[in-house]
């Protein structure tokens, strides 16, 4: 525990300036961020702000947030008239096992990329860049025959693996990144007191990574939570629809449901949202692109 | 209408649990026969990498590799839904339609290609400009620091088909806060959605306003590890502001930037749903190259079209990546 600590520190320590700012330039730095927050917020703001507004007043021009007659129909509405909890409960399920599978197959490949020099390393280094380089739609006719061919079809199995599996290239390279900048020392000095070398990466390695691997989970929860070209050719049975492809289906059977889908926008959002909370201290530490010795 | 039944949750619960259980069970499989030939037939010092690594090369192969392969195949047939189980062989007929013939109803390769070119570069340029920005103001001491992080990583926290949808709604010609502002600043309002020049400057805005977060958390992630003293030094030495960000901060940079940049170059060249969501008048300018792939291989249905269209993007990629990572030289620490 002491090491993560020293070295979130060691990390979070460096600012790059001692002296203080003059409280002129201060103010002009907090009066940009906060213009700056305004207009990441905004948008989402609206989202919720028509959401919240009765059937009949959907367009408005009015920039106020919470309208005057603010009603929480659409939330009744997408709650219990339509199907939006169980296409969530699918999402969820299948979100979480992408998440745990892709956690785990990065988390040990980076390992290797990070630790050995093997023959075909910098190869199969690139060949991850490369394969981030491939357009969505390619793979979307041959995976689909692939998954007919093995009847996935209508199973989440299908969806789990292809998620999980697409978003290890760059789960590796975060991880692989994470990885460098950690000292060989901690884990030589485990070997040399006897640990195999499986034990030091899971006694020193993978509790050192957390705010890496906390990262990785992140990005693979987000990927597959709002995944909609391949769930809406994966999955043909309304019972099993993921809720990106249940509510476009929405859209298009209630033309006039935009205050219903705003409401649903808002209630996918908080997992997402929650999650990304929770993590946001380590979204700075865990990031690591290029490896950067401090 | 299916409601959440208790059944419908222990079966689905049952099928993502097995699946986990399946893929953990296969992996130990492969991992103890693996060990065993590596170590005691081979005696190979690599066992463990290759241990550590089977796992997710049996995944990529399978679902990255073989595709790709069937796609190379199908690129070199006159496969479509008509000729669907009798695909003919036309050798390089598709690759050069994808050149001469137009690539949606009317656009040809070229101008698609420009604007995508356009595209990308305008959305670097903000990307990078603003997220350095932003990392700069707030790598310091500060009140609320935590507090304008979190807000500022809203976009990126959004379920982008959800935020393009929102976006696309606030670009409503009459109801839009967009044109509400603008006229509130007494500009004339824009025909977002009908004017050509006026949706790409739409699909730019919105995909500025999702880019910025994630290169502003990794700059500010770069900031936070170049050590002090460097600025220490060199404010005894007299350096002005901008020469210490010039020869200090941004060679420092150099490992965490490069790699953003191609990744985010390779996102924002390959980037679907802003594109295709906020042209919701299907206006050919606002097209790039994915989202005319997209139309060609689904609208239309032409796939010996589409794969030898989608391999010559993934060409274009691979080219500019190469030569980038030549002229910067920026991965070299991440062979090493």
């Amino acid at each position: 525990m002491s090491t993560i600590t020293k070295i979130e520190k060691r990390r979070s320590g460096l600012f790059h300036r001692g002296r203080e700012d003059s409280p002129f330039k201060r103010l002009l730095i907090h009066v940009t961020l906060i213009l700056a927050c305004i207009i990441a917020v905004y948008p989402v703001l609206r989202v919720l702000s028509v959401s919240l507004r009765p059937g009949d007043r959907l367009l408005s021009t009015s920039l106020a947030i919470i309208p005057e007659d603010a009603s929480l129909q659409a939330y009744r509405t997408i709650l219990v008239d339509r199907d939006f909890l169980l296409w969530v409960w699918n999402s969820l399920s299948i979100t979480l096992a992408t998440a745990v599978i892709g956690v785990i197959l990065a988390a040990t490949s980076a390992y290797a990329f990070s630790r050995w020099r093997f023959p075909g390393r910098g190869a199969g280094l690139v060949f991850l860049l490369t394969t981030q380089m491939i357009p969505a739609a390619m793979l979307m006719v041959p995976l689909y025959i692939l998954a007919a061919r093995l009847g996935l079809i209508n199973t989440y199995r299908g969806l789990v693996i292809a998620y999980s599996v697409t978003s290890v290239p760059f789960s590796i390279w975060i991880l692989k990144g994470y990885y460098d900048t950690i000292p060989l020392d901690l884990e030589e000095a485990a070997l040399i007191d006897g640990a195999s070398r499986m034990s030091a990466f899971w006694r020193i390695i993978l509790p050192l990574s957390t705010p890496a691997l906390a990262i990785v989970f992140l990005f693979n929860f987000m990927q597959a939570w709002s995944d909609y070209m391949l769930a809406r050719i994966m999955l043909q049975r309304p019972d099993l629809y993921t809720w990106p492809v249940g509510l476009e289906n929405m859209l298009h059977s209630f033309k006039t449901e935009w205050a219903t889908f705003t409401a649903a926008s808002i209630l996918v959002m908080i997992p997402v949202m929650t999650l990304f909370l929770y993590s946001s201290k380590w979204l700075i530490s865990g990031l690591t692109l290029g490896s950067v010795k401090g | 209408m299916k409601a959440l039944t208790l059944e419908i949750i222990t079966r689905s619960l049952g099928e993502v649990g097995s699946i986990v259980i399946y893929v953990l069970g296969a992996t130990v499989v492969i991992e103890v026969v693996l060990y065993l030939l590596l170590t005691r037939v081979f005696r190979s010092k690599y066992a463990i990498p290759a241990m550590l690594l089977t796992p997710a090369t049996i995944g990529l192969l399978c679902l990255i590799v073989i595709p790709i392969g069937w796609e190379v195949w199908v690129s070199f047939t006159n496969m479509s839904l008509r000729h669907f189980r009798d695909p003919e062989f036309i050798a390089l007929g598709n690759f050069v339609r994808v050149f001469t013939d137009p690539i949606l109803q009317q656009a040809h390769f070229f101008p698609v290609f420009l604007h995508t070119v356009l595209w990308t570069v305008i959305n670097l340029i903000f990307h990078v400009s603003g997220g350095m920005a932003l990392a700069l103001l707030l790598n310091r001491k500060m009140r609320f620091k935590g507090l304008y992080r979190t807000l500022l990583v809203f976009p990126w926290a959004i379920p982008q088909v959800i935020a393009v949808l929102a976006w696309r709604n606030e670009f409503h010609f009459q109801y839009g806060f967009v044109n509400t502002v603008l006229q509130s600043v007494g500009l004339s309002p824009l025909r977002w959605m009908d004017d050509p020049v006026a949706n790409f400057a739409a699909a730019c805005l919105v995909n500025i306003w999702l880019g910025i977060p994630f290169m502003m958390v990794i700059i500010l992630g770069g900031l936070q590890s170049i050590s002090h003293e460097f600025y220490e030094a060199a404010e005894i030495d007299g350096a002005s502001g901008w020469h210490q960000f010039r020869y200090i901060t941004l060679p420092m940079l150099r490992p965490v930037l490069t790699p953003a940049v191609i990744l985010g170059t390779i996102w924002t060249f390959n980037n679907f749903n802003v594109p295709f969501l906020i042209n919701q008048r299907e206006l050919e300018t606002t097209d790039i190259l994915v989202t005319a792939l997209f139309r060609a291989a689904f609208e239309y249905n032409r796939y010996g079209f589409s794969a030898a269209f989608a391999l010559v993007i993934f060409a274009i990629l691979f080219v500019f990546s190469v030569a980038y990572i030549r002229v910067t030289g920026g991965l070299r620490s991440v062979y090493e």
